[in-house]
């Protein structure tokens, strides 16, 4: 450690003003603090702080996701031997999976951090660790056959319109994952939405077993809901809905690796218990609303089944628990949740041209969480008001 | 009719090094500092130059926009030094003690102890109102108002703080004298809180004069600001005056004797102290000698008069502050750790459970000074509020400040606090924003519109 540390402070001077390097300063401060927590010491305030900092943070929220994308990997190539009528070995298909998988977290997180190490040498701060985040969630929103150069886009739209325009990590309105994903949604439509996109291998279409149908679930809510059918017509059970083995995007298809994930993130006490509580509570509601008053057979999605569709779990823990674009309060957190569960469900079930109402909660709910912070501190302030008047009078 | 509130919010840092309940020698130095930046909202202006003697009790400095108020020589000596810092900024004035030179004595008739403008007068002309601060703020009281209400917080819940207990048991006669002194300032009420179960309570002679409030949780429960807020909030235009239990013995032995003598009882603690106990000192004192001879090594450590979230770094200069009766002292933290982000903690002390440590419940920690980490734009929210008790959205309003929007800062109740109150998300933080330091600057820039 002593000789890694004798080497980083030799070649350090180099990147300091007025060094050769210096207009990588940014960077080398990124790997050094990679390797090394600085020896900054408290200067002002508190002579004590607490020994968790953003990179713990986002690589503890990095681990939370690892259960996702491992099963996703599976599922990848579980899907696609499936739809192709080979063998289902496992180390195979794990083989596609990692094959198909892997390029797309490298291309995300090459462009991402990319343009996140460009913005911040020009504004001259440090690298924010946010993109490791964002980066496992890109891949894992996405169909596993969506074009490398289309992620490419979406990512660097996502990282220079959806966060750095407002100033970079922390100050971003919408979550920059999401802001991908819509921006493929929107953009590709094609590659985002259908029956073929959601199997690796099915858009190629070679080697695909004729007649078989590569349909989520999700989609298939849409239009009948009583049985859920998978590729060769059979029944798909709730068993296999739990543990993800169906079609769908790379890592949003198993509850229980997603709920692995919130476990991690609650025991940290990273992910908002707030926000995951009051999602699901609101996807509850909505479910069973639509049931009560359901007039045509997707409004007779059982609300459990809703709560394991498309990507309502993985939004409900990994997303709408993003701090930074969600409401920031106690209570705010509370409505914002809820209504983010709400909303999806309702546009889910009743625009079938947006299946993927989660997102689209999501996002609207990003725009509104300032609006609903506001009213929260709001109450407060009357709260505080209403005193100052009534201690006057007495 | 007493009441016990229950505070929720917040968190006892367990750290080694408790000062036990029993005393080292008496401490008596050569050298003695009074220290302007103990005091907010100072601009200090000398009454007596370097070289002058100065007798104990005799005024050393005034605050320039407030001449009244004074302070005054800890003890009789010569001064032997004014040490300033950037911006010619008064720092210390360094008195060397010499004892014949005498000490002032204030005749104190029952008359002057009768109504609230002799005892301000007195108290003003013997340094003693530095003593009495005001909330909003955090200064020290403005002498030409009339106060709602004063508060006085009867324990410490600060990381390693002294015991009132144990400190304040033998000054019975001084802290009662003191209080009832101190009630005819107000025409509202002295309310005094009392931790929960605190033996404390049994000194208090008429009890029916004051308030008795009970606390009981975790820090930031001791804090005057949180007390305030649970029993009695503050309002815009509301002043409130709070003073220190631990400062209630040297009111009342000058209103005993005519003599202000502030000794104190000072808990030495940390992790790097060799045996951690109490010591019977005077503010203001040198520590050099004594540090020598009890710490564990000299070397890269932090002295820190007060406590670890609020107090001031002394390391360089180790004069005792003003107000303070704890002097910690923790190992620096300037060095480098490979990984450091990565790696399972076993020794880290975290609120968040993304340590190792977090198996070991009952660990007591020896956290050093690293900041553990660079600073960052704000992601995470809710840590501030999870350790903050008040009735104000913490993170909100820190960001209120940062924006310098004085509406916004009135109305989200910058006036119910003041640094120390937010010290504990200031440890929290994520992001290591200095918060105490955005308060003050938050605070200055309502004076600043005020007046």
């Amino acid at each position: 450690m002593k000789f890694l540390r004798k080497r980083v402070d030799k070649i350090k001077p180099h990147f300091e003003e007025g060094g050769r390097f210096y207009f990588l300063h940014s960077v080398f401060d990124g790997f050094e603090t990679f390797l090394f927590v600085p020896d900054h010491v408290t200067k002002k305030g508190a002579h004590i702080r607490d020994a968790i900092d953003m990179k713990r943070t986002m690589i503890i929220v990095v681990l939370a996701l690892m259960p996702a994308l491992l099963f996703g990997i599976y599922n990848t190539g579980l899907q696609h031997f499936i739809a192709t009528g080979q063998p289902q070995e496992f180390w195979p298909m794990i083989s596609y999976g990692i094959i198909k998988v892997i390029p797309l977290i490298a291309v995300t997180y090459i462009v991402g951090l990319g343009i996140e190490f460009a913005f911040a040498q020009v504004r001259k701060h440090e690298i924010s660790e946010g993109f490791l985040v964002t980066g496992i969630l890109i891949p894992l929103i996405v169909p596993a056959d969506i074009p490398l150069w289309m992620l490419a886009i979406a990512t660097a739209f996502a990282v220079i319109i959806g966060k750095e325009v407002f100033g970079g990590s922390g100050m971003n309105i919408l979550n920059p994952a999401l802001t991908a994903r819509a921006f493929l949604f929107f953009a590709y439509p094609s590659w985002m939405s259908g029956d073929k996109i959601w199997v690796s291998g099915m858009m190629s279409g070679e080697g695909i077993i004729d007649g078989y149908s590569g349909a989520t679930l999700l989609a298939q809510s849409a239009t009948g809901a009583s049985n859920f059918i998978n590729g060769f017509g059979e029944k798909v059970s709730h068993l296999e809905m739990f543990i993800g083995t169906i079609p769908g995007s790379v890592g949003e298809t198993s509850i229980i690796a997603i709920l692995l994930g919130a476990l991690i993130l609650l025991v940290a006490g990273l992910g908002s218990w707030r926000i995951m509580f009051s999602t699901l509570a609101g996807g509850i509601v909505m479910g069973l609303l639509l049931n009560v008053f359901a007039v045509n057979s997707a409004m007779e999605v059982a609300w459990f089944e809703q709560l394991m569709l498309g990507g309502f779990a993985f939004g409900m823990v990994f997303m709408a628990t993003d701090p930074v674009t969600g409401a920031q309060t106690n209570k705010g957190k509370y409505i914002y949740g809820f209504l983010i569960g709400f909303l999806a469900i309702l546009i889910r079930v009743l625009n079938p041209a947006y299946p993927e109402g989660m997102m689209l909660a999501i996002l609207l709910m990003n725009v509104f969480a300032p609006l609903i912070d506001h009213l929260v501190v709001q109450q407060n302030i009357k709260k505080r008001l209403k005193r100052s008047v009534s201690s006057v009078k007495s | 009719m007493d009441k016990t509130i229950r505070i929720r919010k917040g968190v006892d840092i367990d750290l080694k090094g408790k000062a036990k309940n029993q005393f080292m020698a008496d401490h008596n130095p050569e050298l003695f500092a009074l220290k302007p930046i103990d005091f907010f909202g100072l601009v200090p202006k000398l009454s007596r130059k370097e070289g002058e003697k100065v007798k104990q009790g005799e005024p050393v400095f005034f605050d320039k926009y407030r001449p009244d108020i004074v302070f005054v020589a800890p003890v009789a000596g010569l001064i032997s030094k004014v040490v300033r810092g950037d911006k010619r900024k008064m720092l210390e004035i360094i008195i060397e003690k010499s004892d014949e030179i005498g000490k002032i004595k204030h005749n104190i008739s029952k008359d002057d102890l009768k109504n609230a403008e002799a005892i301000k007068k007195l108290f003003l002309n013997a340094g003693i109102w530095p003593y009495i601060k005001q909330r909003p703020y955090g200064i020290i009281a403005n002498p030409e108002t009339k106060p709602r209400d004063i508060f006085i917080s009867m324990f410490d819940s600060a990381p390693l703080a002294p015991d009132f207990e144990f400190i304040l048991n033998a000054d019975k006669e001084e802290i009662n004298l003191a209080l009832k002194t101190i009630k005819l300032l107000t025409d509202g009420d002295v309310y005094l809180s009392f931790k929960k179960g605190s033996r404390l309570v049994d000194l208090i002679e008429n009890k029916e004069n004051y308030k008795i409030n009970y606390f009981h949780g975790p820090h930031p429960a001791g804090l005057h600001g949180v007390q305030i807020n649970k029993i009695k909030p503050i309002n815009k235009g509301e002043i409130v005056w709070t003073v220190n239990a631990t400062d209630l013995p040297i009111i009342g032995s000058f209103l005993k004797t005519g003599i202000y003598n502030p000794e104190r009882t000072v808990a030495l603690a940390g992790s790097e102290v060799k045996e951690p106990a109490y010591f019977k000192t005077t503010a203001g004192a040198d520590l050099t000698q004594l540090l020598k001879s009890k710490l564990n090594t000299d070397d890269n450590l932090r002295v820190i008069s007060g406590n670890v979230l609020t107090g001031s770094n002394i390391s360089h200069s180790r004069f005792l502050g003003f107000f303070d009766n704890l002097v910690t002292v923790i190992p620096e933290g300037n060095k480098h750790e490979l990984f450091g982000w990565a790696l399972p903690g076993f020794n880290k002390l975290s609120l968040t459970t993304t340590f190792m440590s977090k198996l070991f419940p009952r660990k007591k920690f020896a956290p050093d000074t690293n900041l553990h980490g660079g600073k960052r734009a704000y992601v995470v929210t809710g840590q501030y509020e999870a350790v903050c008790p008040i009735d104000v959205y913490p993170q909100l309003l820190i960001k209120a400040i940062l924006v310098e929007d004085i509406d916004k800062m009135e109305q989200m109740g910058i006036y119910e606090i003041i640094e120390e109150d937010f010290a504990l998300c200031e440890f929290a933080c994520t992001s290591k924003m200095d918060v105490q330091e955005i308060v003050r600057t938050g605070l200055n820039l309502m004076i600043k519109e005020m007046s």
